[in-house]
């Protein structure tokens, strides 16, 4: 009987915090699942995707500025670089391809052959991180990867330089914190050139700057008020329309070397000529005069204020648990936020522990990103991005594509839409056609959905015309649907 | 044997969905606000549009000076439409002018929301929630309309049509409502979808219920001729032709006898900090989009046209000024849009507030004159003949105060 509880409970677990169980799993599972999870966190272990393809936002970034130099230079006609390079003295330097030494004559990137840069290391990017996702043990630390990659999301609509760095971006700036400080999360990510492109901080001029001056252009407050509203405090956290302006002068300067002096391109840069002087405040609090450090002084007094506990713990709390989850749950996660000045690894802990997340009723519904990665785990269909990009974008949750920046919704209600539900079962009946070989349905329905499958949909299942329509009633039943 | 059971009929299971969803078969009655069948679409344009930008008041002496090097100009090369002597339409325009010109469009400006924050997101749950602060957003007013209407009228009985994979809020709720987008997956069998269906209905109401009506609309596609391997996916919501094909979905569905008769879209990529562009660039190719959406409706809407309203609106407006970047940041007045050929056009109807240092709202937004429920629920009650006390605790929730903008409907 306790065998049991435990094979309900691990099912329930890696449906909950995880990204499914892979046939096998279960009857590998000897411990506890919440010791399996406690004990993930303890490790700290964070997957970071792999692969030959993959390059540094810095490389990445160069790669597309060489790209975007090589189109300008064709549509200029012949002899138009030799112009160029006078005209710019340093020029041919970023036309080195991926600005590596120059005794590296491949580089990490070999430009005018095959598709776009962007395109080509988002697909690259896309296929790494499926992988991770589909090899993972239990998924906790990908799921919280997931869910902090929304939080803090960029988009690679903005245009080619964010298609190129929206990967590297989560691996540089997303993944090395899951475990890590809050404070340190918001940071990178305020630094990292996607971000400052995405929400326009790039272009921010303090109007009093030395740029500003003379070029009599000024601040851009996107950024800014994004940090407050989505990033920190939330949008009942307390600050009002001065609270943006003067945090969006603190962070003017925070920018990305488009040009390569001192090896400087793609990388954060803080420009003092373009930095608005003075103190200022925000919440009432003065952050004194100081080049970059103002804005991180700024930024770890936003980590460290007691609404920004609220609105993480609140946040993590409709992803995993409920889209009303229970207060307590969300008191107690604050609570652990604020005492361990932001240990994400502790707040991890804390909600994986906490007893109302481990009631029995799967009250979420999968993500369409979660629901895709799930069911590759159980089909063992092999990785291939074009195709499963085109799924995520027909599930309404295209890859590092958001509509705005405050990411995917994680209400049931915004993705139990009709179209929704119906691209899923499109999504489902591809991959049951594809998923020859293998266990039968029903063993499959045993190793995936385990002891709680109802009975409905082991029949359903069972009297499957095709193994393909098993396979994909599986895919769509409740209980691989809720988690 | 786990295969027995011989498999139930398509008969069968077609009958539990359609017990399930009464209403797909009720009979259908004559209806309507002076017997009219009329035809509603809202389109929710996300990131908030520049209403100074889109229809610039080229007669206020203030106004080249705040919108600086983005503001429109009634000539130069790329000159703007004039309107009415006073406003003057983007040139990216040329559709909605032509029937502005045909006393078939709308122009309300200085219009916002109750909303008097600069959130998007809680912009937009306000604007399609119809609530009147944020904080309450499980359902929209257009499903609420729906769902406010007696039964048997055809827009209560055929629900309402939220377009994309991820339905917009504004069209969520306890209606009936029917999803569509063009297509980028080719179409589970029905078979399987049947079988999925039967188990559903044992065992998941909010699923059954979802996939039930996206079955529905994939039907009404098919009699259409609008099956997935006609409708590919041309381009995204934020792009000038997905917008186009969004559009001409949307119109062949709601103009289909059988079909839903109200319909919310969502445009994106309006939130323009940087590099917004004037008479052309950025904002006019997005401009564009929508007017190239607008004509797809009066082509896919033709036989049902002189009672179609469409209603183009957006969170809120962007600053006066122009930014650091060449561009706007989040404002609060801005314009909304009405057309169709039940519109009481050819007029900007706007009780002006000036953009004078003291009249800018905070300093620096255009000060809202109009709510905008005022101006959809004028809408509401002169096109389907809804009362003022449903518009004001359904539809509008605590909105008594704000009357009903009428005459707006010819």
């Amino acid at each position: 009987m306790a065998l049991e509880r435990d094979a309900a409970l691990a099912v329930l677990g890696l449906n909950r915090f995880g990204l499914g169980p892979r046939p096998g799993d279960l009857a590998r599972m000897g411990a506890d699942i919440r010791d399996v999870l406690a004990a993930e966190v303890r490790r700290r272990a964070v997957p970071q995707p792999e692969g030959p393809d993959l390059l540094t936002g810095v490389e990445a970034f160069r790669a597309w500025r060489a790209e975007e130099d090589l189109q300008r230079l064709a549509r200029m006609g012949p002899g138009a670089a030799g112009r160029m390079a006078a005209e710019a003295g340093a020029r041919p330097e970023s036309l080195r391809i991926g600005g590596m030494e120059p005794n590296k004559p491949t580089g990490p990137i070999a430009l005018g052959a095959g598709p776009p840069v962007p395109q080509r290391l988002y697909r690259a990017e896309a296929a790494a991180r499926l992988s991770v996702g589909v090899e993972s043990g239990t998924g906790f630390a990908e799921r919280l990867t997931l869910f902090w990659s929304n939080h803090f999301c960029v988009s690679a609509a903005k245009g080619g330089h964010l298609r190129t760095l929206a990967g590297a971006f989560e691996r540089e700036a997303i993944r090395p914190h899951v475990f890590g400080r809050f404070a340190d999360m918001l940071l990178a990510v305020a630094r990292h050139p996607a971000m400052l492109i995405y929400l326009d901080n790039q272009e921010s001029i303090g109007p009093n700057s030395p740029a500003g001056r003379r070029r009599g252009r000024g601040l851009n407050e996107n950024l800014a008020r994004e940090i407050l509203e989505l990033h920190t405090l939330g949008v009942d956290g307390g600050y009002g329309q001065e609270d943006v302006t003067s945090l969006a002068r603190i962070i003017t300067g925070w920018t990305v070397a488009y040009d390569d002096k001192r090896g400087a391109q793609g990388r954060f840069t803080f420009n003092a000529n373009l930095h608005e002087p003075g103190d200022h405040a925000v919440l009432g609090v003065s952050h004194r005069e100081g080049g970059a450090e103002q804005g991180e002084q700024a930024l770890l007094a936003l980590a460290r204020h007691p609404a920004t506990a609220r609105h993480v713990a609140r946040k993590l709390a409709r992803h995993f648990i409920a889209d009303e989850p229970p207060p307590k749950l969300v008191e107690r996660l604050t609570r652990t936020f604020r005492d361990s000045d932001g240990d994400l690894a502790a707040l991890s802990l804390a909600l994986v522990e906490a007893p109302e997340a481990w009631v029995p009723e799967a009250h979420k519904l999968r993500l369409p990103y979660e629901f895709l990665v799930a069911a590759l785990r159980t089909t063992g269909r092999k990785v291939e991005a074009p195709p499963l990009l085109a799924a995520l974008a027909g599930m309404g949750q295209p890859l590092w594509t958001p509509s705005g920046p405050n990411g995917f919704p994680d209400t049931v209600a915004a993705w139990v839409s009709p179209e929704g539900v119906k691209a899923r079962l499109d999504v489902a009946a591809a991959l049951g056609r594809q998923a020859a070989g293998g266990p039968s349905p029903p063993d499959l329905v045993d190793a995936v959905l385990g002891a709680a499958c109802s009975r409905e949909t082991r029949q359903a299942v069972a009297r499957a015309e095709s193994r393909a329509q098993a396979v994909a009633l599986l895919l769509m039943s409740p209980e691989f649907q809720r988690r | 044997m786990w295969c027995e059971m011989p498999s139930l009929s398509r008969r069968r299971l077609l009958g539990t969905a359609g017990a399930l969803f009464a209403w797909a078969y009720m009979p259908r009655f004559a209806f309507a606000a002076g017997g009219r069948d009329a035809r509603f679409a809202c389109i929710v344009l996300r990131g908030a549009l520049d209403g100074l930008a889109a229809v610039a008041p080229v007669g206020d002496p203030d106004y080249p000076g705040l919108h600086g090097d983005l503001a429109l100009l009634p000539d130069g090369p790329v000159p703007a439409l004039p309107l009415d002597g006073f406003f003057a339409l983007h040139p990216a325009m040329p559709t909605f002018a032509r029937l502005y010109g045909a006393k078939q469009a709308v122009v309300v400006h200085a219009v916002a929301t109750p909303y008097r924050e600069r959130s998007h997101f809680d912009g937009q749950d306000v604007l399609e929630s119809g609530e009147p602060r944020p904080g309450r957003a499980e359902s929209g007013w257009l499903n609420r309309l729906a769902a406010s209407l007696p039964p048997g009228e055809a827009v209560a009985r055929r629900g309402c049509l939220g377009v994309g994979a991820m339905a917009p809020l504004i069209a969520r709720g306890p209606a009936p409502a029917m999803g569509w987008a063009p297509a980028t997956l080719p179409r589970a069998g029905e078979d399987l979808a049947g079988r999925l269906l039967d188990l559903y209905a044992a065992r998941d109401p909010l699923l059954a219920r979802a996939l039930a009506q996206g079955l529905e609309t994939d039907r009404l596609a098919s009699s259409q001729g609008m099956g997935a391997e006609v409708m590919r996916a041309r381009g995204g919501p934020d792009n000038p032709q997905g917008m186009r094909q969004i559009a001409e979905g949307a119109a062949r569905l709601i103009a289909a006898a059988d079909g839903p008769r109200i319909a919310a879209l969502a445009f994106e990529g309006w939130d323009t900090h940087a590099r917004e562009g004037g008479a052309t660039g950025r904002l006019a190719q997005l401009l564009g989009g929508l007017d190239g959406a607008i004509a797809a409706l009066e082509e896919g809407l033709r036989p049902c046209w002189k009672d179609t309203v469409v209603m183009i609106v957006t969170e809120f407006g962007r600053t006066a000024r122009i930014n650091g970047t060449a561009g706007t940041d989040h404002g609060t007045g801005t314009v909304a849009f009405l057309v169709g050929g039940a519109v009481n056009g050819g007029r900007v109807v706007a009780d002006w507030p000036g953009l004078k240092p003291a009249a800018l709202y905070e300093g620096r937004d255009l000060r809202p004159t109009a709510d905008l429920r005022a101006v959809a629920k004028g809408v509401l009650a002169d096109l389907f003949g809804v009362s003022a006390a449903t518009l004001a605790e359904r539809v509008f929730p605590e909105s008594a105060a704000v009357a009903p903008m009428r005459g707006l409907v010819a």
